[in-house]
């Protein structure tokens, strides 16, 4: 899938970018520039963002927060016209400015399609990776009638529509169907009362004279190409690219004081989702590696993943720890948030804070309790929305695909997920809940219990994300935007080690997995970890040690069950988890066994403060 | 972001509370600039365009999409009347016969000869703007609407439900730790809003809206009692869209909750006069907090006022909005700037403040919001 690439080529030499991402909330600035041979961040600064009134100028924010880099570098970065821009003599000023926008809501998008699982499901693809949020998907085939996707269309007004279907050459009637019912809905955008919704056409080239005479005096109609041209091909680079100019054109120039910030830079404004795709696909390129990334908000959650050349991005719109936490509540229930806690606490008052926290999404856990409730919610919200993730990220369904007699006994159908967890080989969490976790050891055990990664994979956070900065930075200047994203914005929490399985009877205790390590000093170690157990053994940033992983015979770390491999392993601020509880992961359904057995991990790996985990203990 | 604070919602027996009444796409404003309105003023009015219908005329009388326009009745443009045939085959001389009728009064807007449908157009939905408030035109926003003005007592909630209504203030509680339920509720209530102490029953709304009350103001509510009034779970914190017969506004959280004594005090005082209240809650940029305003109030007494713009300095009252201490009130003591190590391990930015019992407790910023004037 093609990379968006904005319409700025780099001319001269970098040593100084400044970038901000105007948030929903806050506006962040990161100053980077060129230390010896590197790129490395050198100071940020943050402000409250100044979309919404009183302000109503992003700008203001903007300023503010590169002011705060101003006074910490005690560098003039900004003039009456923007930011200073190229570097002075006088030392004032950065050689390029940009910036990333998620303010006001993102972009806010609706599909629609014929096939639900098909064009549709590109479509949404499409947008998704785009950086939108998808609003709704409306299909032929979705199980409403015309009058209730007519009204859905009227009712939600997105910045956006748009609208795929057919394979070009094949029959126009169903994608016809579609787009007469959006003239009849004659939908609104959200924002701009007089102007017209824009609508990108890229369905069947035959049905384009329809959709125009449709669509065209009703709508702001941009046609573009079939994203589903035939059945086994998706191009989604020229509906996406479409997208990122009406969101700069639409969506960007409705917004208050956006004219004036796309004039500071020459780089177009990418919305924050996307931009955090770009690192990702940067990551997963550097790294040589599987990748799949989160971040956790207040309102959402987006989960990226790249798997080959196969990039996704899905955003679960109402998952998040503040804004959208009861929605987690809604969506996992109490008792998956409770199976989490390792002590007793009653339904009624779990759920009373859970509704406190949103009606107070600022405020942070105070006592060890608090933190335990809000990680164990955490871990729900993460879980949920990778599910959602890979019920996205698979391949294309109702396509023909040629067997051979060797695929007789695999009889995997259309539409198989790319997301291959043996094959994972970095997990980077980011969010407050993870980033900000008070032990780095509570992110890592969040993102294995939420994602349950198999075999061998680095876990990482963002430490201060700087991740939508990086992603547009990737897009001019790739090697400066690789260097960053490598030295300062990533913690590398270490690696862990998860046996797949068990296959067959396996009881707590039984063996599961040998790990021999040889350190650089030449010392070998032997961990033997049970099956329902984990272990953590440190092993410092970058430090790497060759082990053998030897695991028993209902278990796999990669090469099938019962089969050792060799492999480096490298270590992080938290340094090797072998995680021998299963996948899938289980708890005991007794409570009692439950807390014991989450109270035995949590002081296995150091989670918590010794004497909080033994007053637990005692509690139950 | 040095002056980083929460500034808490304010509670307030004077201000100048402006509404800007708009309506969702252009129209027709009614009234002028220093028109005196009241809450049911229609201050705007629009129409927007008509439910569309979609009919497949192909599929209903067995023909071919492309031949739909020989068997069309009514042509594009043309009023229809719900019952009206606006398709029809015929075949051996009029022995074998189809029809289509209109499910709607409206007009044909598109028949397509691709799909073999037909769109019609009900008549266009008429949408009015109250005032919401009693007050003043102070400005008009052409096409879109006005901005009100009116000068008195302002109280924002925490979280509620229910859109917009008026009545008369009733206070029922007689200190703000009572419990609202539903045996204080009687038919003498029709048409009032309630005000309670820390916490609204389940019961108590159900009475509340059998007797024909308009709202409830309490310090809480219990988070599975909401759910049973409501019908369902609220996941994201957006309301003000429900159809309940009840507004319902809590000042302080979820569970049992004392109301704070300036609210309560306040309410108390504003027993017997008109208000305008609203549940509407949106919790993300932008925030929205429900509120009611009691337009023309004559404070009996002042509650005091506290300059904000310095934000939190030793001796702003406080309360603490989670857990330890969660509800309760303070005043700061001091403000240390360095980050400190807290019970989770966090550094994070403290403050001490004293509680009323004279306890000195140490807790992170961010989780105390200013009373705000």
């Amino acid at each position: 899938m093609a990379n968006e690439k904005p319409g700025f080529q780099l001319h001269g030499e970098i040593n100084s970018i400044l970038a901000t991402d105007c948030g929903s909330t806050t506006t962040k600035a990161i100053l980077i520039e060129k230390v010896g041979d590197e790129y490395r961040l050198i100071v940020r600064g943050e402000a409250p963002t100044t979309v919404e009134a009183p302000f109503e100028d992003v700008t203001m924010g903007a300023r503010n927060a590169i002011r705060e880099v101003e006074e910490l570098t005690g560098r003039k970065l900004l003039n009456d016209q923007g930011v200073i821009t190229p570097r002075q003599k006088d030392g004032s000023g950065v050689d390029i400015y940009m910036s990333t926008s998620s303010a006001g809501g993102g972009l806010q998008m609706m599909v629609a399609g014929v096939v639900k699982t098909m064009t549709a499901e590109s479509a949404t693809r499409a947008a998704l990776g785009a950086g939108a949020i998808v609003m709704d998907v409306i299909a032929v085939d979705d199980g409403r009638k015309p009058h209730e996707k007519i009204n859905r269309i009227r009712n939600l007004r997105p910045d956006m529509i748009l609208l795929s279907g057919g394979v070009d050459g094949g029959t126009i009637t169903h994608v016809a169907q579609i787009a007469e019912l959006i003239a009849a809905a004659e939908p609104k955008p959200r924002l701009g009362t007089g102007f017209k919704l824009p609508v990108i056409y890229a369905g069947n080239k035959d049905a384009r004279v329809h959709v125009r005479n449709v669509l065209g005096e009703k709508t702001d109609l941009r046609v573009v190409d079939n994203l589903r041209p035939v059945l086994e091909k998706e191009v989604l680079g020229p509906a996406r690219e479409e997208i990122h100019n009406l969101f700069m054109e639409h969506v960007m120039a409705q917004a208050p004081g956006y004219n004036k910030l796309m004039q500071w830079t020459p780089v177009p404004i990418m919305p924050t989702p996307g931009a955090v795709g770009l690192a990702m696909q940067t990551a997963a390129r550097e790294y040589d590696t599987s990748v799949i990334g989160v971040d956790i908000g207040g309102a959402t959650t987006d989960v990226f993943s790249v798997f080959g050349e196969y990039f996704n991005r899905t955003v679960s719109a109402n998952l998040g720890m503040s804004y959208s936490i009861c929605n987690v509540l809604l969506e996992a229930g109490i008792k998956n948030i409770m199976r989490w806690i390792p002590f007793a606490i009653d339904e009624a008052d779990l759920r009373n804070r859970i509704r406190n926290k949103m009606i107070r999404p600022t405020t942070i856990p105070q006592t060890l309790d608090e933190l335990v409730i809000e990680q164990a919610i955490s871990r729900e919200a993460l879980r949920l929305a990778f599910i959602h993730h890979k019920s996205l990220a698979v391949g294309l369904k109702g396509i023909k695909i040629e067997r051979t007699i060797a695929d007789t006994f695999e009889q995997t159908g259309t539409g198989q997920s790319y997301i291959d967890m043996m094959q994972l080989g970095m997990l980077i969490g980011s969010g407050g809940v993870l980033s900000h976790a008070p032990r780095r050891v509570q992110a890592a055990m969040m993102l294995l219990d939420a994602f349950q990664p198999e075999g061998m994979t680095m876990l990482a956070v963002d430490s201060i994300f700087m991740m939508p900065q990086l992603g547009i930075l990737s897009t001019i200047h790739p090697k400066a935007s690789m260097q960053v994203f490598d030295r300062d914005c990533l913690i590398k929490l270490g690696t862990s080690i998860s046996p797949k399985g068990p296959s067959g009877g396996v009881k707590p205790g039984d063996p599961c997995v040998t790990v021999k390590i040889e350190r650089e000093n030449g010392q070998e170690e032997v961990h033997q970890v049970p099956f329902g157990a984990i272990k953590r053994i440190p092993l410092g940033v970058d430090e790497k040690v060759k082990a053998e992983v030897h695991p028993s015979r209902q278990f796999d770390v990669g090469k099938g069950n019962g089969h050792t491999v060799e492999t480096d392993l490298t270590g992080g601020v938290v340094g090797v988890l072998i995680d021998c509880r299963g996948r899938p992961l289980s708890l005991p359904e007794n409570d009692k066994e439950r807390r014991a057995k989450l109270l035995e991990w949590f002081k296995s790996v150091d989670m918590y403060p010794e004497e909080a985990l033994g007053k637990y203990a005692r509690a139950s | 972001m040095a002056h980083a604070y929460t500034p808490g919602l304010k509670v307030t027996e004077k201000a100048i509370i402006r509404k800007t009444r708009r309506l969702p796409i252009p129209g027709e404003v009614l009234v002028a600039e220093g028109d005196p309105v009241s809450p049911d003023t229609i201050v705007a009015r629009t129409k927007i365009p008509g439910n569309p219908q979609a009919l497949s005329i192909a599929n209903l009388l067995a023909v071919e999409p492309g031949d739909i326009q020989w068997y069309m009745v009514k042509n594009e443009g043309d009023r229809v009347k719900k019952g009206e045939v606006i398709a029809e085959y015929k075949a051996f001389f009029g022995l074998v016969r189809k029809t289509v009728e209109s499910p709607v009064d409206g007009t044909l807007e598109m028949i397509s000869t691709v799909t073999g449908q037909v769109t019609l157009r009900e008549d266009p939905i008429p949408i009015e703007v109250t005032g919401y408030i009693e007050g003043t035109v102070e400005s008009v926003l052409p096409r879109e609407g006005v901005v009100v003005k009116t000068e008195g007592a302002f109280i924002q909630g925490i979280f509620g439900v229910g859109g917009e209504t008026t009545g008369q203030i009733a206070a029922l509680a007689s200190n703000p730790d009572d419990v609202l339920d539903a045996k204080s509720i009687g038919p003498e209530h029709k048409g009032k809003i309630l005000v309670g102490g820390s916490l609204v029953t389940a019961g108590a709304i159900k009475r509340a809206a059998e007797v024909g009350a308009v709202g409830v103001v309490a310090g809480g509510i219990i988070d599975t009692d909401l759910i049973a009034y409501l019908g369902h779970d609220i996941g994201v914190a957006i309301t003000g869209h429900e159809d309940v017969p009840v507004t319902v506004i809590v000042t302080e959280g979820f569970g049992k909750m004392r109301m704070a004594d300036r609210t309560f005090g306040l309410l108390k005082d504003l027993s017997g006069m008109k208000a305008s209240i609203n549940g509407a809650t949106q919790i993300r940029a932008g925030v929205m907090r429900p509120e009611v305003v009691v337009p023309g109030y004559k404070p009996k007494r002042s509650l005091g006022a506290q300059d904000l713009s310095v934000g939190l300095v030793p001796g702003t009252p406080v309360r603490i909005i989670r857990q330890p201490y969660f509800g309760k009130l303070a005043v700061v003591v001091d403000l240390p700037p360095e980050l400190q190590v807290i019970e989770t391990e966090a550094k994070v930015r403290i403050l001490r403040a004293k509680l009323e019992d004279g306890t000195v407790v140490t807790i992170p910023r961010a989780n105390v919001e200013i009373i705000e004037e």
